[in-house]
C-alpha cells in the first residue's frame, strides 16, 4: 500500500471518527474485530478479543493505548516511553493499521491553547513512535484540547488521567 | 473629574446639585448623579440647565442607578394587545439590565398614560422621583406592527430628543423593543447603545464526558436562539463577521479541526482553511472584512497565519517555535493581540498586523490568553489564570491599568457589546456535574449576570448593532 493510499483511508477514518462523539475507540474494542482474520487461528483464542495480540482490544489493554502527561507538559515520561515501546512493537508486528494519535488536555486552561498543547502532546508521541521505526505514513495526529475529558471530576486524580495521548487504531488493509 | 466637579460647583447650578446630594443621590433636581469613579472618587456630572439633556454620565459602574417610568405602552387596537406588553416588557428589561436605571413600578405611578397624544402630567410623575419618563404605543394590522415612543425628561419638562417610530413584522417586535430601549439608553448616557444586536455562541448539552456542542445565535439577552450547525462534530469558537453576515468557526466534522465559515442568512457553511489533515483553529476577522487570521499546527508547533478570503492566499504571520493562538485585530486593523508561551508561559503579545516584531504587554502573575481588542480600541479584554481561579479581566492595549472583574472556578473567552461597556464571557462550574453558561458583566466589573439560554452555553461571540 502506497503512503499516498494509506495517507487517504486515514482521512476517511478521521472523517468518520469526526462523525461521532465519545470514547468510541476507548469503549468499543470490537471495531476492528475482524480486521486481522489472518491471525491467531489456530488457537482458541476469539479473534479480535483481548486475548489476540493481534487484535484492537489488545494492543488497548495489554500494550496500553495511551501515556499520560504532566501539567502543562509535552515531555514524555520514562512510564510513557515504555508505553510506547510497547506500542512501536505491536505497529511493527501488525503493519496493516494506521494510527491517529489524539492529544487531550485537563481542563485547566484556555480553550485555544489547550488544543495547541494536545497538539504538542500528540506530536511528542509520533515523533517518539517514529524514533522507534514506525512508518510517519503510518502516524496522523489530532488534538482535542479540553474537550473529550475521559473523567470528569475538577482534581487531580481526574486532570491526570486527561491529560493524554491516545493511540487509535485505524483501519488499514490486509495485504 | 476634578475639573468637571470644579466647574459644575462653580456654575448656576451649584444649589441644584447640593439639593440632590441632600436626596442622597437620588438626584432629585433631574441634573445631578453619583457616579463611582475608579477608587472611590464621588463625581458629580450634571448638565447646564436648559442646555444639556438629562444625562447619565457612565465612567466606572453608577452607584445609583437613574430612575425611569415606563407605562404599559399603549395598545391602539385589540390585536396589538399583547404586543404591547411585550415590548414595553423588552424595554424595561433592557434598560434594567445594564444595572445604569431602575425602574419605578407601575403599582406607584399617579398619571396613567391612556393615549399617545394625551399630554404629560410632569408633576405626578416629579412625585414619584422618575427623572426620565418613557411612553408609547403599538399598533398592529395584518401582521404588521408599528411602535410609537418618546422620551421625557421630567424635571426639565421637556421633551428628550424626538418621538419616533419603528416598524416590523410580528416576528420582529421584540427588535422593536430592543430598538427603543437603544434610543433611550443613547438619550440617557450619550453613548453608543447595543440591545439590538446578537450573539453566536456554542450551545452546549449532556454530560461533561460527551459533551454536545452546537452553533446558536440568539438575541444579545437570549432571546430567539437559532441553530446553525447539528451536534454531530465538536464545534468552537465561532465569530461574527463585522457585517454579522457571516461566522468563522472551527469544526472537527473531517477528524481534524478546521476553519468553516457559515452564512447567517442561508446557514450554509464551508471549509475555509484549504490544506487536508492540517489543524486550523482560532480563526478571527479583520476589521473590514476581508481577512481571516488564525492558528495553523504543523508539527508540534502552533503559528498565526491570515487568510485573504477572497483569493484564498495566505500569509505566515509568526514563526516562533512555540504556541502562538488566539489573535484578534485592532478595530483599525494595524495591529493584533495574541497569546504566546513563547516566554515559557501564556502571555499577551501585539504585533502589527502583516506580522513582525511583537511587544509583550501582560506581567502580571499568572498566566493570560485568549485577548479580544476592544471595539473603543482602548482596552483588551482576557482570560487570566492565577492563583488556581479563572478571570475576565481588561487592560490597557499597553498592558497598563489591568482590572480583574470576575473570579471563579473557570472563566473563560470574554467578547465586546459593539458599544464597548459589557463584556460577556462563558462560566463553567466545577465537578462531574459542571456545566457552561454565558455571563455579561461592565466593564467596571459591576452587573455581573446570568444570559438566558435555553442549554448550555460557551465561546460567544458578539455581533454588530443590527
Amino acid at each position: 500500500m502506497t503512503h499516498q493510499t494509506r495517507a487517504a483511508l486515514l482521512i476517511a477514518a478521521l472523517a468518520a471518527a469526526g462523525c461521532t462523539n465519545g470514547n468510541r475507540f476507548d469503549n468499543d474494542a470490537s471495531a476492528g474485530a475482524g480486521l486481522n482474520a489472518g491471525s491467531g487461528v489456530d488457537s482458541g483464542i476469539i479473534p479480535g478479543s483481548a486475548n489476540d495480540p493481534a487484535s484492537q482490544a489488545y494492543f488497548q489493554q495489554t500494550v496500553g493505548d495511551r501515556v499520560f502527561f504532566q501539567v502543562d507538559q509535552s515531555t514524555l515520561t520514562p512510564e510513557a516511553r515504555a508505553t510506547l515501546d510497547g506500542q512501536a512493537a505491536w505497529l511493527q508486528t501488525n503493519s496493516d493499521y494506521l494510527a491517529v494519535i489524539e492529544g487531550h488536555a485537563d481542563e485547566q486552561g484556555t480553550r485555544e491553547y489547550n488544543i495547541a498543547l494536545g497538539a504538542r502532546r500528540a506530536n511528542a508521541v509520533r515523533d517518539y513512535l517514529i524514533s522507534r521505526g514506525i512508518d510517519a505514513g503510518r502516524l496522523r495526529f489530532v488534538s482535542y484540547g479540553k474537550e473529550r475529558p475521559v473523567e470528569v471530576c475538577s482534581e487531580e486524580s481526574c486532570y491526570a488521567k486527561n491529560r493524554r495521548s491516545v493511540t487509535v487504531l485505524a483501519a488499514g488493509l490486509t495485504g | 473629574m476634578r475639573r468637571h466637579r470644579q466647574r459644575f460647583g462653580a456654575s448656576p447650578d451649584h444649589t441644584k446639585i447640593a439639593r440632590a446630594d441632600r436626596h442622597i443621590g437620588l438626584a432629585a433636581t433631574g441634573l445631578a448623579l453619583m457616579i463611582l469613579l475608579l477608587g472611590s472618587v464621588l463625581v458629580m456630572t450634571t448638565r447646564v440647565a436648559a442646555q444639556g439633556p438629562l444625562r447619565i454620565e457612565i465612567t466606572e459602574g453608577v452607584v445609583e442607578p437613574l430612575p425611569f417610568a415606563l407605562p404599559l405602552f399603549v395598545a391602539e387596537n385589540a390585536e396589538a394587545q399583547a404586543l404591547a406588553a411585550e415590548v414595553t416588557q423588552v424595554i424595561s428589561d433592557d434598560l434594567t439590565g445594564t444595572g445604569l436605571f431602575r425602574e419605578i413600578s407601575r403599582d406607584a405611578h399617579i398619571s396613567r398614560v391612556t393615549s399617545f397624544g394625551a399630554p404629560v402630567q410632569f408633576a405626578d410623575w416629579k412625585a414619584i422621583n422618575a427623572q426620565a419618563l418613557i411612553t408609547g404605543s403599538v399598533s398592529a394590522s395584518g401582521g404588521r406592527v408599528v411602535v410609537k415612543f418618546r422620551v421625557w425628561d421630567v424635571f426639565a419638562q421637556a421633551e428628550l430628543g424626538q418621538g419616533m417610530q419603528f416598524a416590523s413584522d410580528v416576528s420582529g417586535v421584540r427588535r422593536l423593543g430592543h430598538k427603543v430601549a437603544d434610543q433611550v439608553y443613547s438619550r440617557l448616557t450619550g453613548e453608543q447603545p447595543y440591545f439590538d444586536s446578537r450573539v453566536v455562541y456554542v450551545s452546549e448539552t449532556g454530560p461533561k464526558a460527551d459533551r454536545k456542542k452546537r452553533l446558536a445565535i440568539m438575541d444579545y439577552d437570549g432571546a430567539n436562539v437559532q441553530y446553525l450547525t447539528g451536534s454531530s462534530a465538536i464545534v468552537l469558537a465561532p465569530r461574527f463577521s463585522p457585517d454579522g453576515s457571516q461566522v468563522l468557526y472551527t469544526s472537527y466534522e473531517t477528524g481534524f479541526p478546521r476553519i468553516h465559515v457559515v452564512s447567517v442568512g442561508d446557514v450554509r457553511s464551508r471549509i475555509l482553511e484549504a490544506d487536508e489533515g492540517v489543524m486550523s483553529f482560532a480563526p478571527r476577522f479583520s476589521p473590514d472584512g476581508r481577512t481571516v487570521v488564525y492558528s495553523v499546527t504543523q508539527g508540534s508547533n502552533t503559528d498565526l497565519w491570515a487568510m485573504d478570503i477572497a483569493s484564498g492566499a495566505t500569509r505566515r504571520l509568526t514563526s516562533a517555535p512555540s504556541i502562538e493562538t488566539a489573535p484578534s485585530y485592532s478595530p483599525d486593523g494595524s495591529r493584533i493581540v495574541f497569546e504566546s508561551d513563547r516566554s515559557g508561559t501564556q502571555q499577551l503579545y501585539v504585533m502589527p498586523a502583516m506580522g513582525g516584531e511583537a511587544q509583550r504587554i501582560s506581567f502580571g502573575d499568572g498566566r493570560y490568553g485568549t485577548p479580544v481588542w476592544s471595539p473603543r480600541g482602548d482596552r483588551i479584554a482576557f482570560t487570566k489564570q492565577s492563583g488556581g481561579r479563572f478571570h475576565i479581566g481588561v487592560m490597557r492595549t499597553d498592558g497598563s491599568e489591568e482590572r480583574l472583574l470576575t473570579a471563579s472556578f473557570l472563566d473563560e473567552g470574554p467578547t465586546w457589546s459593539p458599544n464597548g461597556r459589557v463584556i460577556m464571557f462563558a462560566r463553567e462550574t466545577q465537578g462531574a456535574q459542571g456545566a457552561s453558561a454565558l455571563y455579561s458583566v461592565d466593564i467596571s466589573g459591576r452587573n455581573l449576570r446570568r444570559v438566558r439560554t435555553p442549554a448550555g452555553g460557551s465561546d460567544p461571540s458578539w455581533g454588530p448593532l443590527q
